[in-house]
Protein backbone atom coordinates (compact mmCIF):
# COMPACT_ATOMS: atom_id res chain seq x y z
CA UNK A 1 0.00 0.00 0.00
CA UNK A 2 1.32 3.65 -0.88
CA UNK A 3 0.33 5.95 1.62
CA UNK A 4 0.75 9.42 0.88
CA UNK A 5 0.39 10.47 4.32
CA UNK A 6 0.53 14.65 4.17
CA UNK A 7 -2.53 14.54 1.36
CA UNK A 8 -4.49 11.51 2.99
CA UNK A 9 -5.08 11.34 6.72
CA UNK A 10 -7.22 8.59 6.75
CA UNK A 11 -4.23 5.91 5.00
CA UNK A 12 -2.18 7.52 7.04
CA UNK A 13 -4.35 6.29 10.33
CA UNK A 14 -4.78 2.47 8.40
CA UNK A 15 -1.26 2.23 8.48
CA UNK A 16 -0.49 3.04 12.00
CA UNK A 17 -3.01 0.54 13.07
CA UNK A 18 -1.29 -2.30 11.49
CA UNK A 19 1.82 -1.64 13.86
CA UNK A 20 -0.65 -0.50 16.62
CA UNK A 21 -0.10 -2.55 19.55
CA UNK A 22 3.66 -2.99 19.16
CA UNK A 23 6.30 -0.66 20.94
CA UNK A 24 8.20 1.73 18.91
CA UNK A 25 11.54 2.67 18.79
CA UNK A 26 10.95 5.80 17.14
CA UNK A 27 7.96 7.76 16.81
CA UNK A 28 7.73 11.24 14.65
CA UNK A 29 4.51 13.12 14.46
CA UNK A 30 3.60 16.13 12.65
CA UNK A 31 6.73 17.06 12.21
CA UNK A 32 7.84 20.27 10.01
CA UNK A 33 11.03 22.70 10.35
CA UNK A 34 10.55 25.55 8.31
CA UNK A 35 13.56 28.10 7.25
CA UNK A 36 11.81 31.08 6.97
CA UNK A 37 9.41 30.81 4.11
CA UNK A 38 10.86 27.67 3.23
CA UNK A 39 9.29 24.20 4.48
CA UNK A 40 12.98 21.84 4.67
CA UNK A 41 10.79 19.14 6.50
CA UNK A 42 6.70 19.31 6.16
CA UNK A 43 4.46 17.55 8.82
CA UNK A 44 6.16 14.03 8.54
CA UNK A 45 4.70 11.25 10.26
CA UNK A 46 6.15 7.52 10.61
CA UNK A 47 7.30 5.00 13.10
CA UNK A 48 9.87 2.90 13.30
CA UNK A 49 9.81 -0.76 14.80
CA UNK A 50 12.41 -1.97 17.00
CA UNK A 51 15.17 -4.28 14.69
CA UNK A 52 14.00 -2.47 11.54
CA UNK A 53 15.90 -1.35 9.04
CA UNK A 54 13.94 1.78 7.58
CA UNK A 55 15.58 3.71 4.09
CA UNK A 56 15.25 7.38 3.66
CA UNK A 57 14.63 8.24 -0.01
CA UNK A 58 14.75 11.35 -1.46
CA UNK A 59 16.85 13.19 -4.37
CA UNK A 60 19.10 16.19 -2.60
CA UNK A 61 17.41 18.62 -0.82
CA UNK A 62 14.24 16.53 0.01
CA UNK A 63 14.55 16.90 3.49
CA UNK A 64 16.53 13.67 4.48
CA UNK A 65 19.63 15.24 6.41
CA UNK A 66 17.26 17.99 8.45
CA UNK A 67 15.08 15.42 9.27
CA UNK A 68 17.66 13.05 11.06
CA UNK A 69 19.51 16.27 12.21
CA UNK A 70 16.18 17.10 13.96
CA UNK A 71 16.09 13.41 15.11
CA UNK A 72 19.40 13.21 16.58
CA UNK A 73 18.70 16.71 18.39
CA UNK A 74 21.44 18.51 16.27
CA UNK A 75 18.94 20.86 15.50
CA UNK A 76 15.22 21.67 16.72
CA UNK A 77 11.99 20.91 14.89
CA UNK A 78 9.46 23.95 14.49
CA UNK A 79 7.44 22.06 15.62
CA UNK A 80 6.05 18.51 16.11
CA UNK A 81 6.65 15.35 18.17
CA UNK A 82 10.09 13.55 18.42
CA UNK A 83 10.01 10.46 20.26
CA UNK A 84 13.12 7.86 20.59
CA UNK A 85 12.69 4.73 22.80
CA UNK A 86 9.61 6.44 24.08
CA UNK A 87 11.03 9.66 25.47
CA UNK A 88 10.50 13.02 24.06
CA UNK A 89 13.69 14.35 22.25
CA UNK A 90 12.82 18.31 23.69
CA UNK A 91 12.18 17.21 27.08
CA UNK A 92 14.56 15.09 27.85
CA UNK A 93 17.60 15.47 25.53
CA UNK A 94 20.57 14.02 27.14
CA UNK A 95 18.39 11.17 28.33
CA UNK A 96 17.55 10.23 24.47
CA UNK A 97 20.87 11.18 22.91
CA UNK A 98 22.18 7.99 24.90
CA UNK A 99 20.28 5.65 22.46
CA UNK A 100 21.44 7.44 19.54
CA UNK A 101 24.29 6.70 17.25
CA UNK A 102 24.49 9.13 14.71
CA UNK A 103 27.09 8.95 11.01
CA UNK A 104 25.68 12.50 9.54
CA UNK A 105 26.66 12.90 6.03
CA UNK A 106 30.19 14.24 6.68
CA UNK A 107 31.62 11.73 9.33
CA UNK A 108 32.70 13.72 12.33
CA UNK A 109 36.37 13.32 12.57
CA UNK A 110 39.00 15.23 14.32
CA UNK A 111 42.15 14.94 11.94
CA UNK A 112 44.58 15.64 14.05
CA UNK A 113 43.98 12.28 15.79
CA UNK A 114 44.62 8.74 15.74
CA UNK A 115 41.73 6.29 15.53
CA UNK A 116 42.51 5.17 18.84
CA UNK A 117 42.12 8.49 20.53
CA UNK A 118 39.32 9.48 18.56
CA UNK A 119 37.03 6.42 19.44
CA UNK A 120 38.48 6.68 23.34
CA UNK A 121 37.32 10.12 23.31
CA UNK A 122 33.85 9.18 21.69
CA UNK A 123 33.57 6.96 24.39
CA UNK A 124 34.37 9.32 27.10
CA UNK A 125 32.07 11.73 25.64
CA UNK A 126 29.56 8.90 26.18
CA UNK A 127 30.42 8.29 29.46
CA UNK A 128 31.10 4.64 28.96
CA UNK A 129 32.65 2.61 31.96
CA UNK A 130 36.49 2.31 30.94
CA UNK A 131 35.58 -1.75 31.00
CA UNK A 132 32.89 -1.68 29.38
CA UNK A 133 34.57 0.54 26.81
CA UNK A 134 37.72 -1.50 26.65
CA UNK A 135 36.26 -4.74 25.67
CA UNK A 136 33.91 -3.04 23.41
CA UNK A 137 36.39 -1.27 21.62
CA UNK A 138 37.95 -3.98 20.36
CA UNK A 139 34.52 -5.65 18.76
CA UNK A 140 33.74 -2.55 17.16
CA UNK A 141 37.14 -1.77 15.40
CA UNK A 142 36.94 -5.45 14.01
CA UNK A 143 33.13 -5.42 12.58
CA UNK A 144 34.07 -2.09 10.78
CA UNK A 145 37.72 -3.60 10.42
CA UNK A 146 40.02 -0.93 11.36
CA UNK A 147 41.42 -2.64 13.31
CA UNK A 148 45.06 -2.77 11.14
CA UNK A 149 44.95 1.14 11.22
CA UNK A 150 43.83 2.11 14.29
CA UNK A 151 47.63 3.81 15.43
CA UNK A 152 47.36 6.36 12.33
CA UNK A 153 46.33 9.96 12.57
CA UNK A 154 42.75 10.12 10.87
CA UNK A 155 43.59 13.02 8.37
CA UNK A 156 46.00 10.08 6.40
CA UNK A 157 43.51 7.74 6.26
CA UNK A 158 41.49 7.10 2.94
CA UNK A 159 37.72 8.24 2.41
CA UNK A 160 36.44 4.96 2.81
CA UNK A 161 38.58 4.37 6.11
CA UNK A 162 37.25 7.52 7.39
CA UNK A 163 33.91 6.89 6.75
CA UNK A 164 34.04 3.59 8.58
CA UNK A 165 35.93 5.09 11.11
CA UNK A 166 32.55 7.75 11.09
CA UNK A 167 30.49 4.69 11.34
CA UNK A 168 32.62 2.79 14.52
CA UNK A 169 31.64 6.45 16.08
CA UNK A 170 28.12 5.71 15.55
CA UNK A 171 28.53 2.16 17.19
CA UNK A 172 30.40 3.42 20.04
CA UNK A 173 28.19 2.27 23.05
CA UNK A 174 26.21 0.17 21.28
CA UNK A 175 22.81 2.92 21.29
CA UNK A 176 19.63 0.96 20.08
CA UNK A 177 19.21 3.11 17.68
CA UNK A 178 21.39 4.02 14.16
CA UNK A 179 20.93 6.79 11.94
CA UNK A 180 23.28 6.54 9.33
CA UNK A 181 23.12 9.49 6.79
CA UNK A 182 24.16 8.43 3.30
CA UNK A 183 26.23 5.70 4.48
CA UNK A 184 28.31 4.68 1.64
CA UNK A 185 28.97 8.04 -0.31
CA UNK A 186 32.12 7.81 -1.47
CA UNK A 187 33.13 4.33 -1.02
CA UNK A 188 34.14 2.04 -4.25
CA UNK A 189 31.85 -0.64 -4.97
CA UNK A 190 33.53 -3.39 -3.04
CA UNK A 191 33.53 -1.13 0.33
CA UNK A 192 29.77 -0.23 -0.38
CA UNK A 193 28.68 -4.03 -0.84
CA UNK A 194 31.01 -4.60 2.52
CA UNK A 195 28.88 -1.65 4.33
CA UNK A 196 25.75 -3.16 3.53
CA UNK A 197 26.33 -6.29 4.30
CA UNK A 198 27.41 -4.83 7.72
CA UNK A 199 24.47 -2.55 7.92
CA UNK A 200 22.35 -5.86 7.17
CA UNK A 201 24.02 -7.46 10.65
CA UNK A 202 23.75 -4.52 12.34
CA UNK A 203 19.85 -4.41 11.47
CA UNK A 204 19.70 -7.55 14.20
CA UNK A 205 20.45 -5.59 17.24
CA UNK A 206 19.76 -2.48 16.28
CA UNK A 207 17.20 0.10 15.21
CA UNK A 208 18.19 1.61 11.93
CA UNK A 209 17.17 4.71 9.92
CA UNK A 210 19.33 5.23 6.67
CA UNK A 211 19.61 7.44 4.40
CA UNK A 212 20.50 7.42 0.82
CA UNK A 213 19.41 8.86 -2.74
CA UNK A 214 21.08 5.33 -4.80
CA UNK A 215 17.93 3.03 -5.18
CA UNK A 216 19.26 -0.44 -5.48
CA UNK A 217 21.01 0.21 -2.08
CA UNK A 218 17.93 0.97 -0.16
CA UNK A 219 16.02 -2.06 -1.56
CA UNK A 220 18.70 -4.26 -0.67
CA UNK A 221 19.29 -3.44 2.75
CA UNK A 222 16.06 -2.10 4.28
CA UNK A 223 12.97 -3.93 5.49
CA UNK A 224 10.46 -0.58 4.61
CA UNK A 225 11.04 2.63 2.34
CA UNK A 226 10.18 6.41 2.93
CA UNK A 227 10.40 8.48 -0.20
CA UNK A 228 10.47 11.56 0.67
CA UNK A 229 10.43 14.67 -1.30
CA UNK A 230 10.29 18.26 -1.17
CA UNK A 231 9.46 17.84 2.50
CA UNK A 232 7.15 15.64 2.73
CA UNK A 233 6.56 11.85 2.61
CA UNK A 234 5.93 10.54 -1.16
CA UNK A 235 5.29 6.89 0.06
CA UNK A 236 5.98 4.58 2.68
CA UNK A 237 6.48 0.60 2.39
CA UNK A 238 8.50 -2.27 2.09
CA UNK A 239 10.46 -2.22 -1.09
CA UNK A 240 9.06 -5.51 -2.49
CA UNK A 241 5.53 -3.69 -2.33
CA UNK A 242 6.18 -0.75 -3.69
CA UNK A 243 7.15 -2.46 -6.79
CA UNK A 244 4.17 -4.31 -7.11
CA UNK A 245 1.57 -1.52 -6.20
CA UNK A 246 2.73 0.77 -8.97
CA UNK A 247 3.00 -2.02 -11.55
CA UNK A 248 -0.09 -2.24 -12.60
CA UNK A 249 0.49 -3.28 -16.05
CA UNK A 250 2.90 -5.81 -16.78
CA UNK A 251 5.53 -4.71 -19.43
CA UNK A 252 8.54 -7.06 -21.32
CA UNK A 253 10.51 -6.38 -24.13
CA UNK A 254 10.12 -9.21 -26.85
CA UNK A 255 12.67 -9.83 -29.93
CA UNK A 256 10.89 -11.72 -32.43
CA UNK A 257 12.03 -12.57 -36.43
CA UNK A 258 10.03 -11.34 -38.79
CA UNK A 259 8.84 -8.30 -40.69
CA UNK A 260 8.06 -5.50 -38.68
CA UNK A 261 4.88 -4.40 -39.55
CA UNK A 262 3.21 -8.15 -39.97
CA UNK A 263 4.32 -9.11 -36.26
CA UNK A 264 3.24 -5.64 -34.90
CA UNK A 265 -0.38 -6.45 -36.26
CA UNK A 266 0.12 -9.95 -34.62
CA UNK A 267 0.95 -8.54 -31.54
CA UNK A 268 -1.62 -5.79 -31.28
CA UNK A 269 -4.86 -7.95 -32.23
CA UNK A 270 -3.80 -10.45 -29.02
CA UNK A 271 -6.15 -9.80 -26.59
CA UNK A 272 -5.19 -8.14 -23.20
CA UNK A 273 -2.57 -5.97 -25.10
CA UNK A 274 -2.55 -2.25 -24.13
CA UNK A 275 0.50 -0.64 -25.45
CA UNK A 276 2.93 -1.47 -28.47
CA UNK A 277 6.26 0.41 -29.14
CA UNK A 278 9.01 -0.80 -31.51
CA UNK A 279 11.90 -0.97 -30.48
CA UNK A 280 15.70 -1.13 -31.78
CA UNK A 281 16.25 -3.10 -35.02
CA UNK A 282 18.36 -5.36 -34.23
CA UNK A 283 19.00 -7.15 -37.55
CA UNK A 284 17.64 -6.96 -40.91
CA UNK A 285 14.14 -8.72 -40.03
CA UNK A 286 14.62 -8.38 -36.48
CA UNK A 287 13.55 -5.73 -34.21
CA UNK A 288 12.53 -5.97 -30.56
CA UNK A 289 9.31 -4.81 -29.08
CA UNK A 290 7.82 -3.22 -25.82
CA UNK A 291 4.67 -4.96 -25.05
CA UNK A 292 2.38 -3.65 -21.93
CA UNK A 293 -0.42 -5.34 -21.22
CA UNK A 294 -3.01 -5.58 -18.53
CA UNK A 295 -2.04 -6.95 -15.13
CA UNK A 296 -4.32 -9.13 -14.44
CA UNK A 297 -3.83 -11.27 -18.08
CA UNK A 298 -0.72 -13.26 -19.39
CA UNK A 299 -0.08 -11.94 -23.08
CA UNK A 300 2.65 -14.81 -23.20
CA UNK A 301 1.14 -17.22 -24.33
CA UNK A 302 -1.21 -16.17 -26.70
CA UNK A 303 1.97 -14.25 -28.34
CA UNK A 304 4.04 -17.55 -28.65
CA UNK A 305 1.08 -19.64 -29.86
CA UNK A 306 -0.24 -16.88 -32.86
CA UNK A 307 4.15 -15.90 -33.63
CA UNK A 308 4.60 -19.57 -33.83
CA UNK A 309 1.73 -20.08 -36.23
CA UNK A 310 2.71 -17.43 -38.80
CA UNK A 311 6.15 -18.73 -38.28
CA UNK A 312 8.06 -15.59 -36.50
CA UNK A 313 10.16 -17.19 -33.68
CA UNK A 314 10.92 -15.68 -30.57
CA UNK A 315 14.23 -14.87 -29.88
CA UNK A 316 14.46 -13.14 -26.51
CA UNK A 317 11.70 -11.84 -23.86
CA UNK A 318 12.45 -9.93 -20.87
CA UNK A 319 10.31 -8.75 -18.18
CA UNK A 320 10.16 -5.30 -17.74
CA UNK A 321 9.31 -4.68 -14.05
CA UNK A 322 9.05 -0.93 -12.69
CA UNK A 323 12.57 -1.17 -10.65
CA UNK A 324 12.51 1.00 -7.02
CA UNK A 325 14.38 3.96 -9.41
CA UNK A 326 11.02 3.81 -11.77
CA UNK A 327 9.35 4.45 -8.81
CA UNK A 328 11.35 6.98 -7.55
CA UNK A 329 10.95 9.03 -10.34
CA UNK A 330 7.23 8.29 -10.52
CA UNK A 331 6.52 9.76 -7.68
CA UNK A 332 8.65 12.77 -7.51
CA UNK A 333 8.01 14.20 -10.80
CA UNK A 334 4.49 13.54 -10.31
CA UNK A 335 4.64 15.66 -7.01
CA UNK A 336 6.69 18.16 -9.35
CA UNK A 337 3.59 18.19 -12.07
CA UNK A 338 0.50 18.92 -9.29
CA UNK A 339 2.97 21.82 -7.85
CA UNK A 340 2.75 23.14 -11.62
CA UNK B 1 33.19 18.15 30.56
CA UNK B 2 36.19 16.46 31.33
CA UNK B 3 36.63 15.07 27.52
CA UNK B 4 36.67 17.77 25.93
CA UNK B 5 38.73 19.47 28.22
CA UNK B 6 41.13 16.82 27.75
CA UNK B 7 40.82 16.72 24.03
CA UNK B 8 41.62 20.53 23.12
CA UNK B 9 44.24 20.76 25.34
CA UNK B 10 46.15 17.72 23.74
CA UNK B 11 44.93 19.07 20.24
CA UNK B 12 46.62 22.38 21.28
CA UNK B 13 49.97 20.10 21.60
CA UNK B 14 49.62 18.31 18.69
CA UNK B 15 49.41 21.20 16.64
CA UNK B 16 52.32 23.92 16.23
CA UNK B 17 50.03 26.35 17.94
CA UNK B 18 51.19 25.69 20.88
CA UNK B 19 54.63 25.88 20.50
CA UNK B 20 54.67 28.72 18.05
CA UNK B 21 52.67 30.61 20.86
CA UNK B 22 54.74 29.73 24.03
CA UNK B 23 57.91 30.49 21.95
CA UNK B 24 56.92 33.98 21.32
CA UNK B 25 55.28 34.82 24.48
CA UNK B 26 58.76 33.83 26.26
CA UNK B 27 60.59 35.49 23.85
CA UNK B 28 58.98 38.97 23.97
CA UNK B 29 58.93 38.41 27.58
CA UNK B 30 62.67 37.87 28.11
CA UNK B 31 63.26 41.32 26.12
CA UNK B 32 60.61 43.07 28.16
CA UNK B 33 62.74 41.72 31.12
CA UNK B 34 65.79 43.06 30.09
CA UNK B 35 64.51 46.49 29.23
CA UNK B 36 62.84 46.30 32.77
CA UNK B 37 65.85 45.53 34.37
CA UNK B 38 68.54 47.81 32.11
CA UNK B 39 66.33 50.56 33.37
CA UNK B 40 66.49 50.04 36.67
CA UNK B 41 62.98 49.92 37.58
CA UNK B 42 62.51 49.28 41.54
CA UNK B 43 58.93 47.28 41.03
CA UNK B 44 60.28 45.51 38.80
CA UNK B 45 57.79 42.40 38.94
CA UNK B 46 54.71 44.34 39.20
CA UNK B 47 55.87 46.19 36.23
CA UNK B 48 57.27 42.64 34.74
CA UNK B 49 53.24 41.30 35.14
CA UNK B 50 51.38 44.65 33.53
CA UNK B 51 53.63 43.81 30.11
CA UNK B 52 52.46 39.95 30.54
CA UNK B 53 48.69 41.19 30.83
CA UNK B 54 49.27 43.88 27.78
CA UNK B 55 50.69 41.02 25.89
CA UNK B 56 47.72 38.99 26.23
CA UNK B 57 45.98 41.18 23.67
CA UNK B 58 47.65 39.40 20.77
CA UNK B 59 48.31 36.01 22.60
CA UNK B 60 44.60 35.09 23.58
CA UNK B 61 42.77 36.14 20.67
CA UNK B 62 45.50 33.40 18.52
CA UNK B 63 44.63 30.99 21.48
CA UNK B 64 41.17 30.90 21.35
CA UNK B 65 40.49 31.02 17.60
CA UNK B 66 39.79 27.58 16.79
CA UNK B 67 38.00 26.56 20.36
CA UNK B 68 34.40 26.69 18.80
CA UNK B 69 35.01 27.67 15.11
CA UNK B 70 37.38 24.79 13.96
CA UNK B 71 34.54 22.28 15.43
CA UNK B 72 32.03 24.35 13.13
CA UNK B 73 34.43 24.18 10.23
CA UNK B 74 35.53 20.37 10.55
CA UNK B 75 32.00 19.42 11.20
CA UNK B 76 32.95 17.90 14.45
CA UNK B 77 30.39 20.54 16.34
CA UNK B 78 27.85 17.86 15.19
CA UNK B 79 29.77 14.65 17.13
CA UNK B 80 29.02 17.13 20.18
CA UNK B 81 26.09 18.47 20.35
CA UNK B 82 24.44 14.64 19.43
CA UNK B 83 26.71 13.34 22.10
CA UNK B 84 24.75 13.12 25.75
CA UNK B 85 26.09 16.27 27.06
CA UNK B 86 24.82 19.32 27.80
CA UNK B 87 25.65 22.43 25.64
CA UNK B 88 27.24 24.12 28.91
CA UNK B 89 29.35 21.43 29.58
CA UNK B 90 31.01 21.34 26.05
CA UNK B 91 31.40 25.28 26.04
CA UNK B 92 33.42 24.67 29.75
CA UNK B 93 35.68 21.69 28.12
CA UNK B 94 36.77 24.27 25.59
CA UNK B 95 37.07 26.99 27.46
CA UNK B 96 39.36 25.16 30.10
CA UNK B 97 41.27 23.56 27.36
CA UNK B 98 42.25 27.15 27.14
CA UNK B 99 42.28 28.28 29.75
CA UNK B 100 45.11 25.37 30.73
CA UNK B 101 47.07 26.14 27.80
CA UNK B 102 46.92 29.74 29.85
CA UNK B 103 48.15 28.60 32.81
CA UNK B 104 51.15 26.62 31.24
CA UNK B 105 52.44 29.56 29.52
CA UNK B 106 52.05 31.31 32.69
CA UNK B 107 53.84 28.64 34.79
CA UNK B 108 56.75 29.14 32.03
CA UNK B 109 56.75 32.95 32.70
CA UNK B 110 57.53 32.50 36.33
CA UNK B 111 61.25 31.73 35.73
CA UNK B 112 61.71 35.56 35.50
CA UNK B 113 60.25 36.49 38.79
CA UNK B 114 62.82 33.32 40.02
CA UNK B 115 65.41 35.04 38.82
CA UNK B 116 64.62 37.96 40.90
CA UNK B 117 64.19 36.20 43.94
CA UNK B 118 67.52 34.64 43.41
CA UNK B 119 69.13 38.02 42.94
CA UNK B 120 67.22 40.23 44.83
CA UNK B 121 64.75 40.89 47.56
CA UNK B 122 61.22 41.67 46.39
CA UNK B 123 58.01 41.67 47.75
CA UNK B 124 56.69 37.81 47.63
CA UNK B 125 53.49 39.23 48.54
CA UNK B 126 53.20 41.64 45.56
CA UNK B 127 53.76 39.05 43.15
CA UNK B 128 51.77 36.60 43.77
CA UNK B 129 48.84 39.54 43.61
CA UNK B 130 50.23 40.13 40.32
CA UNK B 131 49.94 37.28 39.33
CA UNK B 132 46.85 36.62 40.47
CA UNK B 133 45.46 39.59 39.27
CA UNK B 134 46.67 38.47 35.75
CA UNK B 135 45.80 35.23 35.66
CA UNK B 136 41.89 36.53 36.50
CA UNK B 137 41.93 38.62 33.42
CA UNK B 138 43.81 36.22 31.09
CA UNK B 139 40.27 34.13 32.33
CA UNK B 140 38.17 36.83 31.47
CA UNK B 141 40.21 37.54 27.82
CA UNK B 142 39.62 33.75 27.11
CA UNK B 143 36.24 34.32 27.68
CA UNK B 144 36.14 37.09 25.42
CA UNK B 145 38.50 34.63 23.22
CA UNK B 146 36.21 31.64 22.65
CA UNK B 147 32.39 33.69 22.76
CA UNK B 148 33.94 35.10 19.32
CA UNK B 149 35.07 31.86 18.33
CA UNK B 150 31.72 31.01 18.82
CA UNK B 151 30.51 33.56 16.34
CA UNK B 152 32.21 32.09 13.36
CA UNK B 153 33.73 29.16 11.56
CA UNK B 154 36.71 31.30 10.23
CA UNK B 155 39.50 31.46 12.55
CA UNK B 156 41.14 34.42 11.76
CA UNK B 157 37.57 36.21 11.70
CA UNK B 158 37.34 35.02 15.19
CA UNK B 159 40.91 35.91 16.09
CA UNK B 160 40.08 39.78 15.04
CA UNK B 161 36.57 40.17 16.72
CA UNK B 162 38.43 38.84 20.05
CA UNK B 163 41.28 41.08 19.77
CA UNK B 164 39.19 44.13 18.76
CA UNK B 165 36.58 42.98 21.86
CA UNK B 166 39.68 42.84 24.08
CA UNK B 167 41.32 46.16 23.21
CA UNK B 168 37.73 47.36 23.70
CA UNK B 169 36.77 45.99 27.25
CA UNK B 170 40.60 47.32 28.11
CA UNK B 171 40.10 50.81 27.16
CA UNK B 172 36.64 51.06 28.59
CA UNK B 173 37.87 52.90 31.84
CA UNK B 174 39.42 55.45 28.89
CA UNK B 175 35.89 56.36 27.60
CA UNK B 176 34.79 56.61 30.83
CA UNK B 177 36.54 59.87 30.70
CA UNK B 178 34.40 61.10 27.77
CA UNK B 179 31.11 61.27 29.70
CA UNK B 180 29.73 62.51 32.50
CA UNK B 181 27.32 61.07 35.61
CA UNK B 182 25.34 57.84 34.97
CA UNK B 183 26.83 56.50 31.74
CA UNK B 184 30.59 57.71 33.31
CA UNK B 185 30.21 55.46 36.16
CA UNK B 186 28.59 52.72 34.31
CA UNK B 187 32.01 52.73 31.85
CA UNK B 188 33.76 52.98 35.00
CA UNK B 189 32.22 49.61 36.75
CA UNK B 190 32.16 47.68 33.93
CA UNK B 191 36.10 48.80 33.48
CA UNK B 192 38.19 46.07 34.16
CA UNK B 193 41.33 47.42 33.77
CA UNK B 194 41.16 49.42 36.98
CA UNK B 195 39.91 46.13 39.12
CA UNK B 196 43.48 44.55 37.46
CA UNK B 197 45.47 47.31 38.30
CA UNK B 198 44.94 46.88 41.48
CA UNK B 199 46.08 43.80 42.40
CA UNK B 200 49.47 44.95 40.64
CA UNK B 201 49.52 47.24 43.19
CA UNK B 202 49.45 44.56 46.09
CA UNK B 203 45.85 44.84 46.97
CA UNK B 204 43.78 41.37 46.73
CA UNK B 205 39.96 42.47 47.18
CA UNK B 206 37.61 39.73 46.78
CA UNK B 207 35.19 41.86 45.45
CA UNK B 208 37.84 42.30 42.43
CA UNK B 209 38.21 38.08 42.43
CA UNK B 210 34.53 37.70 41.76
CA UNK B 211 34.16 41.10 39.51
CA UNK B 212 36.67 38.87 37.39
CA UNK B 213 34.88 35.44 37.23
CA UNK B 214 31.85 36.92 36.94
CA UNK B 215 32.73 38.82 33.89
CA UNK B 216 34.16 35.24 32.32
CA UNK B 217 30.65 33.38 33.61
CA UNK B 218 28.71 36.01 31.48
CA UNK B 219 30.35 35.49 28.13
CA UNK B 220 30.73 31.45 29.03
CA UNK B 221 26.71 31.99 29.23
CA UNK B 222 26.76 34.11 26.40
CA UNK B 223 28.54 31.16 23.89
CA UNK B 224 25.92 28.52 25.19
CA UNK B 225 23.34 31.21 24.13
CA UNK B 226 25.00 31.80 20.73
CA UNK B 227 25.17 28.02 19.88
CA UNK B 228 21.74 27.33 21.81
CA UNK B 229 20.31 29.87 19.27
CA UNK B 230 21.74 28.14 16.56
CA UNK B 231 20.37 25.20 16.83
CA UNK B 232 16.20 26.57 17.03
CA UNK B 233 17.34 29.23 14.12
CA UNK B 234 14.68 29.61 11.26
CA UNK B 235 16.90 30.87 8.66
Amino acid sequence: MISTYSHNPLIFLSDCTTYAGRDYMIEIQNLTKEYGRIKAVDNISFNVNKGEILGFLGPNGAGKSTTMNILTGFISSTSGVVKIAGMDILENPVEVKKHIGYLPEHPPLYLDMTVNEYLDFCANLKALPLKKWKSQKKDIMELVKITHVSHRLIKNLSKGYKQRVGLAQALVGSPEVLILDEPTVGLDPKQIIEIRNLIKALGKKHTIILSSHILPEVSAVCDRVIIINKGKIAAIDTPDNLSKTLTDFSRFTVTIEGPENKVRNIISNIHGVKYLETGNKIRDNEYSYIVEADKDKDVRKPLFNQLAQQGFPILELKSLNLSLEDIFLQLTTNEEKEAI
Amino acid sequence: MLAIMKRDFRSYFNSPIAYVLIGLYMLLLGLFFNSLISYGISDIISEFVANMSGLLLLIIPILTMRSMAEDKKNGTEVLLLTSPVRVTEIVLGKYFASFCVFLVMTAASLIFPLIVIIAGKPDIMLIISSYLGYILIGAVYISLGVFASSLTENQIIAAIISLVSIFLIQNIGYLASFFSGFLSKAFLWISILDRYLDFNKGIIDLTSIVFMISYAAVFVFLTVRVIERKRWSQG
